[in-house]
């Protein structure tokens, strides 16, 4: 346990991808088997242990600590693993300190009645630290910072393999994994899996460069809209459905309105949306429906699930990824010509030069579209990024000129500098002189001479601080840009920028010839 | 004739603790004409003070930081040695806390008093170790009087760091630690460690290191940070006040991995606030099972709590069957004095 425990404080504190990345692969190469695949299984979401609940801790600290002492510590920490980790007293003579390993098998294999009496043993005999640890890890949520394509990022790395061959065997494979690190371990075959339903690494997109778009032979290539929702795969086989979010995560459980009628085996490719009677809603309403487990009748009802297919990997058992785009797409074609369940095409846009692309490209004004997506004709389906065969080539920004409120520290190499920017827009406050509100905040968009001139300017401006944030005096006008606007009951403005970043410097601008809050209110599209 | 209550002789003003027979102040935060100074730390020792009584190395710390301010008149005084001011007797025990630090122990007809400032009771390589002092009233802090607050080993924490630089060997580590004790403290921890390079410093370091070494405690090869090529910091150690980490002095580091000395560090938040990436839990100060204990070691049947969570330790105190209360000294324990 002490080993899994002294990975998970040091990734909580660290900020840097590759340091991540680094600590994880070490960890790999220095614990045996099946700890680090507990481990693994821990830092993926793989594990869920039903009968650890917080209720259940609180009386195990109850029972050996003074409640009023109990309160005004969970006060200052704020976090009852944490508190109880700290309070939890000594005890003398405690057994040895388990392993991850027996702590996982061993909660699993208990009786809800029994874990109490294990917490405790375990409680006992660990550090500080190791409780901890024990503790995020029963009652559910890490939170170090850590997602799961992270995990298996490092994972590749420890093994000198590339993570799409990871990706490729993750989802017929279960903890603690030892037939994957035999293998990883250059010890073994690649471990043979039940791919059935499994998910497949997706292919991705580069962004359409200036460079690029000009001599770019558009003969070659197919264009559609890129849809503003979120990317998806549907593997359905047997009768039997699952839904994978990008990154590969089972998101089927959220929405059994895709799922429950599914009449063919396949593995489609496309973009899941809310749609009602063939329109597109905005992905705010998309919104309602993620990163939920399971759905209620309500929200089923009035944010209706949709998938927009654009590519097909496998058709009854065959493996497309190996053909063109064009014939994978008569597949699809052929496929979606009987009407589906939720189920539809996403359109080809006919063209005949880059105008035309272009011009079709500034028409795209609805919220539901984001730009263009171009294809290779002649591209084959190939896990991760390739440069050139997909591009996606999306439409202008919309830009705002907003003063800067709020900067706060970075992390890692920008930890000493002030690079993350709250700003707001204008309006009339209830005095009826004009008083800022914060519209959003961005953190990349400038160049690190930009960045060192911003951070003295912050640091000469600021009026007040708090922890690592300083309000500033208003006095910069930020240009920002932003792919959409859409009204927010979580933001004061009463909006929320997409994808917000920097895009220039307005050293010259007065800050009073900023822009005003209506004036982003009047970008919000329907 | 039983002793008189301590209440009735010694008690807080606006200039701090006063010890009216004595007519003299202990650690009083505004220029007083007579001052018992307890150690060098900046919310202990103000300088203007007339005459000044304390250890040899605390008033060489002060002069140190405050050159001629620190006071008009010093006297020293070594631990156990016992000095009578207008019929109190004034003497000093280790505290454990930085090199020089002691308590005040005030005795005036038969009734006894001790002041013990900052203090802690675990081994700590630079200076003196805490001794218990019997007394009618045991004046204790409590930066850490709350029981989430218990220090692990130092020299695990200072396995964390070593570890650390092995695995990020292309990164500077930078340490912030306090500029009296915590820096000196951590640099012998890590001799002891078995590390023998250079560590590089900070200019705000430098005088207090070169005034430890001078007062008997080694330090080993300090090199200046601020000379030092960035090349030449990858993958050293680097140890500076808390403030530079966020300062633009921490830029001239090789991608650096920022650590802070201290017992705040226990708590997650905390160290989130501050930015850290890597939290060293080493602290001056008593945790809680130091302090509780201390209370039974020192078994004074009163207890007055100052500076920190007063109300936790008077709770747990009165619970223990001391009387207890919390005792507000204005102008204490501010966090970067820790």
């Amino acid at each position: 346990m002490t080993p899994f425990a002294e990975l998970l404080d040091r990734l909580s504190y660290l900020s840097g991808r590759n340091d991540k990345l680094r600590l994880i692969a070490e960890y790999f190469a220095a614990t045996p088997d099946p700890d680090r695949g507990w481990a693994l299984a821990a830092l993926t979401g793989e594990l869920d242990f039903k009968a650890a609940k917080p209720a259940m801790i609180r009386e195990l600290i109850a029972a050996r600590s003074d409640p009023v002492l109990f309160q005004w510590s969970y006060d200052y920490v704020g976090d009852l693993a944490e508190t109880v980790s700290l309070l939890w007293p000594a005890a003398p003579g405690a057994n040895r300190a388990p392993e991850l390993g027996e702590v996982v098998t061993r909660l699993q294999e208990a009786r809800r009645g029994e874990v109490p009496k294990l917490v405790e043993t375990w409680l006992d005999s660990l550090d500080a630290n190791a409780r901890w640890a024990l503790l995020k890890l029963i009652t559910g949520g890490l939170r170090v910072g850590v997602s799961a394509r992270l995990a298996k990022t490092a994972l590749a790395r420890f093994g000198d393999k590339d993570v799409s061959e990871i990706e490729e065997l993750w989802h017929g494979l279960d903890a603690p994994y030892e037939a994957l690190f035999a293998w990883l371990e250059g010890r073994a075959e690649p471990p043979e899996i039940d791919d059935r339903l499994t998910f497949r690494p997706l292919m991705l997109a580069t962004p359409l460069e200036d460079a690029e778009r000009d001599g770019l032979d558009v003969a070659a290539y197919l264009a559609e809209w890129k849809w503003d929702g979120i990317r998806v795969q549907l593997v359905a086989r047997d009768g039997e459905a699952r839904l994978y979010s990008r990154s590969g995560d089972d998101i089927g459980r959220a929405f059994p309105d895709l799922l429950e009628r599914i009449d063919f085996d396949a593995v489609l490719d496309g973009e899941l949306l809310v749609a009602r009677d063939g329109r597109i809603a905005p992905f705010n309403d998309l919104q309602q429906r993620l990163g939920r487990k399971t759905v209620d009748a309500k929200t089923l009802e009035a944010y209706p699930a949709h998938i927009r297919a654009y590519d097909i990997l496998f058709d009854a058992g065959e493996d497309l990824r190996g053909l063109t785009l064009e014939q994978r797409r008569k597949r699809l074609e052929k496929l979606l010509s009987k009407p589906r369940h939720r189920i539809d095409l996403s359109e080809l846009l006919p063209f005949g030069s880059l105008d035309d692309l272009a011009a079709l490209r500034e028409s795209a004004r609805e919220n539901s579209i984001e730009g263009l997506m171009l294809k290779r004709r002649d591209s084959l389906y190939v896990a991760g990024r390739p440069k050139g065969p997909w591009y996606k080539w999306k439409r202008d920004a919309l830009t705002l000129d907003t003063v800067l409120m709020y900067a706060q520290r970075g992390h890692g190499k920008r930890s000493s500098f002030y690079s993350d920017y709250t700003f707001g827009a204008w309006r009339d406050g209830e005095d009826g002189r004009p008083e800022l509100v914060p519209v959003g905040k961005a953190y990349f968009g400038f160049t690190d001479a930009e960045l060192k001139r911003l951070d003295k300017w912050v640091r000469d401006h600021t009026v007040e601080r708090f922890g690592p944030v300083r309000a500033v005096s208003a006095g910069l006008v930020l240009e920002v840009a932003f792919d959409a606007v859409q009204t927010s009951t979580r933001h004061k403005s009463g909006l929320a920028m997409r994808f917000p970043r920097i895009h220039r410097i307005r050293w010259d601008k007065p800050a009073e010839e900023a822009d005003r809050v209506e004036t982003l209110a009047a970008m919000v599209e329907t | 004739m039983t002793a008189p209550h301590p209440r009735t002789w010694i008690r807080t003003t606006a200039k701090g603790l006063y010890c009216e027979p004595g007519d003299f102040y202990v650690d009083p935060h505004r220029p007083v004409e007579r001052a018992v100074v307890t150690h060098g730390h900046a919310d202990h020792a103000h300088p203007g003070n007339g005459e000044v009584l304390a250890t040899r190395e605390t008033l060489a710390i002060m002069g140190s930081r405050y050159g001629d301010k620190a006071s008009r008149g010093q006297q020293a005084l070594s631990y156990g040695e016992s000095i009578n001011i207008k019929g109190v007797e004034v003497s000093l025990a280790p505290a454990g806390h930085v090199l020089g630090s002691a308590q005040a122990v005030l005795t005036w007809r038969g009734s006894r008093v001790v002041v013990s400032g900052d203090y802690k009771r675990r081994r700590d390589p630079t200076c003196a170790p805490f001794e218990p002092v019997p007394c009618d009233v045991f004046i204790t802090e409590a930066t850490f009087g709350l029981p989430v607050f218990r220090h692990p080993d130092d020299a695990a924490e200072i396995g964390k760091l070593l570890k650390s630089l092995s695995l990020f060997p292309e990164r500077s580590h930078v340490v912030g630690v306090y500029a009296l004790g915590k820096a000196q403290r951590v640099i012998r921890l890590l001799r002891e460690a078995g590390y023998d390079r250079p560590i590089f410093i900070h200019g705000a370091l430098r005088e207090l290191c070169d005034l430890y070494e001078a007062l008997g405690v080694p330090l080993g090869p300090l090199v200046p940070a601020t000379a030092a090529e960035k090349d030449r910091l990858r993958g050293e150690l680097v140890l500076a006040p808390p403030s530079a980490l966020s300062a633009a002095w921490a830029r001239r580091l090789s991608d650096p991995v920022s650590a802070m000395a201290s017992g705040w560090m226990r708590v997650r938040a905390r160290a989130r606030q501050r930015g850290v990436e890597l939290p060293l839990i080493i602290s001056d100060h008593a945790d809680w099972d130091e302090l509780t204990r201390t209370l039974d070691d020192v078994a004074a049947p009163e207890v007055w709590v100052t500076h920190g969570s007063e109300e936790a330790l008077v709770h747990h105190a009165t619970q223990r069957g001391f009387r207890a209360q919390a005792l507000h000294l204005v102008g204490r324990g501010e966090e970067e004095q820790e």
